[in-house]
């Protein structure tokens, strides 16, 4: 698996936030928001960073993936994704 | 004694001294309970009894030590100036295995918990107030909450008995009447919780304390324990070959004390398992730390919900987290895929490494999976079995090394 660390990437926009009594771990959003998310062994959207602090669940989203990240929220089949204030 | 009003318009009865506050009455009816601790003191408002639980620095006693008093402050001041909005729950779901303290309490102090509820009740104004307790204490909770005219209202509801059936937003979920298990939550239940109401969750012992803080205040409080840890809290003690024993201790006392007292030679020891099957190991030369936040932190323990289960230093460790974790990964809820998947593979490996596998690679591979399902799941039960495994490997390391070269020679039944 690829471990990389987020890179500096300025203050939080907004926090993805997944649902994971919906998700069902097929990997939309790994594909919409690849500098964000990887897949686990499983296949479920894995932060970089994960681990820490309750990122794993709560994603933080620069600005300039804010965009992205709207498309992963109204394209997940199973509407696990929702954009939450920081 | 304290000499706020409360205690002075009762005067004939004593503020208990020592350590037995929760456990002071010598029987549990309500006869017993009511010359024991005097009546309950007219409900105080909201902003009176959040100012007393702050003063008396009464910490949850549920597992997560969240301050008593910001869970009330948590309910927003639109809620608790309104009448009739908030529910409020008190929990005995106590679903983890090692405690027994929360039945104990009911069974023998149950009006030291309706007390606890009535006055938070009291405080809210609340909608409706429910307790949900494990079925073996659901005959003397009804015996109790029938002996007195003032607890009508209290609804008891039976537990469902899992390791996860008191997380909060499962009680929720099974007073609501769907299945016992967490719900993915972005608000807090203190905003919207059962029926959208403002929920109000404390556990038993929690309110038994309260209860005795509305009568006696929070400078009494404080007279018993720690500055770290304040009060008295219950515990349940024991270690291999004793059964455990639930007892009240001072706030910080130190835990190799209360393991001695319960009859436990601590010198056979190779480590306590603290706060239970999400908890951590504390090291045998460790055991003179006191049962409070700040000592405990360097290991990665809490005081939680008062859990001391001593290892005998003929056991092995590994074999016994390695039952533990497997435990713990059949009692997934079976509906986040990082917590239902890594759960079962993290446990697996452990039981790979506890049986004689020796490719060095295992540690690394339960540590990486460890990492991965930590804070992926909609509740923290993946969180505190990581917590657990990985504390084995950090406190237990020579015994895996053992493992890894095929030397353990402790008992693994
Ligand atoms: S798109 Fe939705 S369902 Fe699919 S992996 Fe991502 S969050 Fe899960
Ligand atoms: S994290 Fe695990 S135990 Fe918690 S709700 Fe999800 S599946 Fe259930």
């Amino acid at each position: 698996m690829n471990l990389r660390t987020p890179e500096a990437r300025g203050p939080a926009a907004a926090l993805l936030h997944i649902d994971w009594t919906r998700c069902d771990g097929r990997g939309l959003c790994t594909e919409i928001l690849p500098e964000l998310l990887a897949r686990d062994d499983w296949g479920y959207p894995l932060a970089y960073g994960y681990g820490s602090a309750g990122a794993g669940s709560n994603v933080p989203v620069p600005d300039t993936l804010l965009a992205a990240a709207a498309d992963a929220v109204s394209l997940c089949p199973r509407q696990a994704l929702t954009l939450v204030d920081p | 004694m304290s000499s706020t009003a409360d205690t002075w318009l009762f005067p004939a009865v004593q503020a208990p001294v020592g350590t037995a506050r929760l456990t002071a009455a010598p029987a549990a009816d309500y006869a017993t309970h009511q010359s024991t601790f005097g009546p309950l003191p007219a409900h105080a408002d909201s902003a009176a009894l959040l100012a007393a639980l702050r003063d008396s620095g009464l910490e949850g006693r549920g597992g997560a030590g969240f301050p008593a008093w910001r869970k009330l402050a948590a309910v927003p001041a639109r809620e608790r100036a309104r009448r009739r909005r908030v529910v409020v729950i008190g929990n005995a779901a106590e679903g983890e295995p090692l405690s027994q303290k929360d039945a104990t309490l009911l069974l023998r102090s149950p009006h030291l918990v309706i007390d606890g509820l009535l006055t938070v009740a009291g405080a809210l104004g609340a909608h409706s107030v429910y307790l949900y307790a494990q079925a073996s204490v659901i005959e003397s909770a009804t015996r109790a909450l029938a002996e007195r005219a003032d607890a009508s209202a209290i609804e008891l509801r039976e537990a469902a008995d899992t390791f996860i059936s008191g997380e909060a937003s499962a009680v929720v979920n099974a007073l609501a009447g769907r299945a016992p298990i967490p719900q993915d939550r972005t608000v807090r239940l203190t905003e919207s919780g059962l029926g959208g109401r403002p929920t109000l969750l404390h556990n038993v012992e929690t309110l038994a304390h309260i209860a005795l803080i509305a009568r006696f205040g929070a400078a009494w409080f404080r007279s018993v324990g720690t500055t770290g840890d304040p009060g008295t809290r219950l515990v349940t003690v024991g270690s291999d070959g004793h059964p455990s024993r639930v007892l009240e201790v001072a706030g910080g006392s130190r835990i190799g004390d209360v393991l001695r007292f319960t009859g436990v030679d601590t010198g056979s020891l190779s480590a306590v398992l603290v706060g239970g099957y999400h908890g951590a190991w504390l090291p045998a030369y460790a055991l003179e730390a006191r049962l409070d936040r700040a000592d405990l932190a360097g290991f990665g323990a809490n005081p939680g919900a008062g859990i001391l289960m001593g290892l005998g230093e003929r056991r092995c460790p590994v074999a016994v987290a390695a039952a533990v974790a497997s435990y713990l990964a059949g009692e997934t809820a079976g509906q986040c895929g990082p917590c239902v998947n890594g759960l079962p593979a993290m446990a697996a490996v452990l039981g790979r490494l506890a049986t004689g596998d020796r490719d060095p690679g295992l540690p690394g591979e339960v540590r990486r999976l460890a990492a991965i399902v930590t804070g992926r799941g909609s509740c923290n039960h993946p969180d505190g079995t990581a917590r657990f495994v990985l504390s084995t490997l950090t406190v237990f390391a020579d015994d895996v090394t053992a493992h890894l070269n095929g030397h353990c020679r402790k008992d693994h039944r």
